[in-house]
C-alpha cells in the first residue's frame, strides 16, 4: 500500500482545523454548531477506537466505558458547580438527609475533576489492558470482554439512582468551571475547546503513525508472533495503544457533557460503544481522517435521522455494518485507491489489507 | 436463616443457568466449532420465542402448542441461520472480528424488524397448564417451569453430544473441526459441514427462546440480554468444550442468583461480570482447554 506523504496529511489536518476552528463557527447556526460539536466528541473518541482496532486491530467495543469516566466525572463536577453548597436536585428527590456519596467529594475541586478525566481512562485501561494483553487474551474474547464491561458500567449506572443519577443521569448543568453556560460565548468556546481538542488528538495519533511505535502496532496487528520472535513485547505495544484510546474517549465523554447538558447510561452502553465503532467502519478503520469523518458521519444521522425516523435509521445503522464491512473492509477511506488500482489495472483486484493481516493470524 | 432461603437462589440459580445453557449451546457449536462470533445469536433466540407465539396463535391448546413450538422454533431459527450463513457468513471466515460486526448489523436489524411486526410491549406466551405446579423441597416451592428449563437443557445437551459423537455428519463436523485441510481431502464436504453446523446452532437458540419465552417477556429487545452472558459462558467453558459450557452455565447461573439474592439484581449482573472477567484472567482458555502446539 503506497502512503501518503507526511506533509500531505498534516495540511489534510491544517484544512480540517480552519474549516472547523474558523469557518464553522462563522456560517453555521447556533444549533448546528452545538450538533457539530457533539459530533466532535464522538470524532475524538473515534480517533482513538481508529488507533485500537484499525491500527492495532483490538476491536474495542466497549469505549463507552471510557466515554463515561471522562463524562461523568465532568458530569458530577458541573452538577456540583450548579447545586453550590446544598446537595445536588435528584438527590434531594430520593432521601433529602443523606449526606452527598464520598465519591462525589472530591469532583468538588475543578483540578481534581480535570485530573480524573486523564488519570481515570488510564489508570484503568492501563490495568485491564495489562492483564488481558499479558495474558493473550486477544481477537473476540478481547472484544467481547470490553463489551461487557460497557453493559456491566451502564446496569450499575442505572441501578444507581441516589449516586449517579440512574437512566435520567445528570443533567441541568448552569456552569462550566465559573462559565454561566447558557450564554452563546461561552458556548462557542466550548464548541472551539472540543474542536480544537479534535485537532490535537488527529495531531497525537498522526505523529503516532509515523513513528517507530505506529510501524510496531501495525506490524503487531498484521503478524503478532513474528513481532514477538523479533524481540518485541507485543503485549506492551498494544497496551500503550489502548490507552492512549481509552483516554481520548475519555476525553470526548468529558466535551460531551457541557456541549449536549445531559449523560445517562444510554449514551454509554452496548449500543453506544457499537455506535461509535460504526462511524470507525464507515470512515475507514486504518486512516487517518476516516474515523473522525466517519463518526461525524454517523454522528449527524444518529441525531437527525436517528429521532425523525428511528426506524429508517436503525435499518440503515444494520446496513451499514453489512455493506462496509463485507464489501469496503477499509471504509471509504480506501476508496480513491481502490478507484485508483482498478484504472490501472481493470483485471485485478487490491487484496484488502485488513483480509491479509487476519489471514496471518489464523495461521498463527 | 431458614434453609429454603439457602436452597431458593441455588434451585433459581440452576434454572437460569440451564437457559443461559440452551443459549450458550448454540454458541458453542457455531463459535467453538467454527470460529464465527454470531453476536445475531440472541435475534435468533428471539425468532424461537416468536416462533412459540405463533404457534400459539394457531394450536390454542397451551398444553400441546409448547411441545409443537419447540420443533418449529428450532427449524425457524436454523432457517434464518442458514440464511445468515449462505448469504454472508461464507464470505468471511478468513476476518473472524470482521464477522462479529456484520452480525451485529444483522442483529439491530432483526431486532427492528420485530419491533415493527409485533407490538412494541412484548407478546404473551402462554404457560402450559402442566408447568404451573410447584415442587416441594426441603419446605421451598419450586415453579416446574423451572425444572422443565433444565430438564430441556439437559435433553438438548444429550441429543447434541450424542449426535456430534454417534452420528456420520457429527464424525464430519468434529474431522472438519480438528482438520480443516484434511478432511476436505479426505471427501468431506466442508461448506456442506458449515452449514449444517450454523443450522444447528441457530435453531438451538431457537429452542433457548422457546424456554426464555416461557420464564421471561418475548419482546424485540430479548435476545440482547443474552448474547453477552451467553458468549461468557462459552468463553469461561473453554472452546468447543460442551462439559466446560455446561459447568460455566451452571455456575454463572448460581452465583447470578446469590449475588441477586445478596445485593440487587442489576448489582448481581455486575458482579457476575466481574467475575467471569477475573476467572478469565486466571484461565484464558477457558475450564477445558483443547491442547495444540499453536502459539497463541
Amino acid at each position: 500500500m503506497t502512503k501518503p506523504k507526511p506533509w500531505l496529511s498534516l495540511s489534510g489536518i491544517g484544512v480540517f482545523a480552519v474549516l472547523l476552528l474558523a469557518v464553522a463557527p462563522l456560517v453555521l447556526t447556533d444549533h448546528w454548531l452545538n450538533n457539530l460539536g457533539k459530533y466532535c466528541c464522538w470524532a475524538i473518541a473515534a480517533v482513538g477506537i481508529g488507533l485500537a482496532w484499525g491500527r492495532g486491530g483490538m476491536l474495542v467495543m466497549g469505549q463507552g466505558v471510557f466515554f463515561a469516566l471522562g463524562a461523568y466525572a465532568m458530569a458530577m463536577h458541573l452538577t456540583l458547580e450548579t447545586a453550590g453548597d446544598r446537595i445536588p436536585g435528584f438527590m434531594v428527590l430520593y432521601d433529602p438527609l443523606a449526606p452527598l456519596p464520598m465519591f462525589w467529594e472530591p469532583f468538588r475541586s475543578a483540578g481534581f475533576t480535570l485530573l480524573a478525566i486523564v488519570l481515570l481512562p488510564v489508570l484503568l485501561a492501563g490495568l485491564l489492558g495489562y492483564a488481558l494483553f499479558k495474558r493473550r487474551v486477544k481477537g473476540a474474547y478481547f472484544a467481547i470482554l470490553t463489551q461487557a464491561l460497557a453493559v456491566a458500567l451502564a446496569t450499575l449506572i442505572s441501578s444507581t439512582i441516589r449516586e449517579t443519577g440512574g437512566d435520567t443521569g445528570l443533567s441541568d448543568f448552569k456552569y462550566f468551571f465559573g462559565f454561566v453556560l447558557n450564554d452563546p460565548a461561552n458556548k462557542l468556546m466550548v464548541y472551539l475547546i472540543a474542536a480544537a481538542l479534535l485537532i490535537v488528538c488527529l495531531l497525537a495519533v498522526w505523529q503516532l503513525y509515523r513513528s517507530r511505535f505506529g510501524e510496531l502496532l501495525v506490524a503487531t496487528r498484521d503478524a503478532e508472533e513474528r513481532v514477538r520472535f523479533l524481540g518485541y513485547d507485543p503485549a506492551n505495544v498494544k497496551l500503550v495503544a489502548f490507552v492512549v484510546s481509552a483516554l481520548m474517549a475519555s476525553i470526548g465523554g468529558a466535551m460531551f457533557v457541557p456541549i449536549v447538558g445531559i449523560i445517562t447510561p444510554a449514551e454509554i452502553g452496548a449500543a453506544a460503544s457499537v455506535l461509535m465503532i460504526a462511524g470507525v467502519a464507515l470512515g475507514g478503520r486504518a486512516s487517518l481522517f476516516g474515523p473522525a469523518l466517519g463518526a461525524m458521519a454517523v454522528g449527524w444521522g444518529q441525531s437527525s435521522l436517528g429521532s425523525t425516523w428511528p426506524e429508517g435509521w436503525t435499518y440503515i445503522l444494520g446496513l451499514l455494518f453489512i455493506v462496509v464491512i463485507l464489501f469496503l473492509p477499509n471504509g471509504l477511506s480506501s476508496l480513491p485507491a481502490r478507484f485508483a488500482a482498478a484504472r490501472r489495472r481493470p483485471a485485478e483486484q487490491p487484496a484488502p489489507a485488513i483480509a491479509v493481516a487476519e489471514l496471518e493470524e489464523v495461521r498463527s | 436463616m431458614h434453609v429454603d432461603a439457602l436452597i431458593a437462589p441455588l434451585l433459581n440459580g440452576s434454572a437460569q443457568g440451564a437457559l443461559l445453557l440452551l443459549a450458550a449451546l448454540g454458541l458453542s457449536l457455531t463459535f467453538g466449532q467454527m470460529g464465527v462470533i454470531n453476536m445475531a445469536h440472541g435475534e435468533f433466540l428471539m425468532i424461537g420465542a416468536f416462533a412459540a407465539y405463533l404457534v400459539q396463535q394457531v394450536i390454542v391448546a397451551s398444553g400441546l402448542s409448547i411441545p409443537v413450538a419447540l420443533p418449529v422454533a428450532f427449524g425457524v431459527a436454523g432457517l434464518f441461520g442458514l440464511l445468515l450463513e449462505v448469504t454472508i457468513i461464507q464470505r468471511m471466515y478468513r476476518r473472524p472480528l470482521d464477522t462479529l460486526l456484520v452480525t451485529v448489523g444483522v442483529g439491530l436489524i432483526l431486532q427492528q424488524a420485530a419491533l415493527q411486526i409485533f407490538p412494541s410491549q412484548g407478546v404473551p406466551v402462554e404457560k402450559p397448564a402442566w408447568l404451573d405446579g410447584q415442587l416441594n423441597i426441603l419446605g421451598y416451592e419450586w415453579p416446574l417451569r423451572q425444572l422443565f428449563t433444565i430438564l430441556l437443557a439437559a435433553v438438548c445437551v444429550a441429543a447434541l453430544s450424542a449426535w456430534l459423537k454417534h452420528t456420520s455428519f457429527g464424525r464430519r463436523i468434529r474431522a472438519t473441526v480438528q482438520n480443516r485441510d484434511l478432511a476436505e481431502t479426505s471427501g468431506i464436504s466442508t461448506r456442506t459441514v458449515d452449514r449444517l453446523t450454523f443450522f444447528t446452532g441457530s435453531g438451538l437458540a431457537g429452542v433457548a427462546g422457546v424456554a426464555a419465552s416461557l420464564i421471561g417477556g418475548t419482546n424485540s429487545q430479548m435476545g440482547a440480554q443474552y448474547i453477552i452472558p451467553a458468549f461468557l459462558v462459552v468463553a469461561a467453558g473453554g472452546i468447543g468444550q460442551l462439559k466446560g459450557t455446561i459447568i460455566a452455565a451452571w455456575a454463572v447461573g448460581v452465583a447470578l442468583s446469590y449475588f441477586a439474592y445478596w445485593t440487587t439484581g442489576s448489582l448481581a449482573q455486575v458482579l457476575a461480570f466481574i467475575l467471569v472477567i477475573v476467572f478469565l484472567q486466571l484461565r484464558p482458555q477457558g475450564l477445558f482447554t483443547v491442547r495444540t502446539r499453536s502459539l497463541a
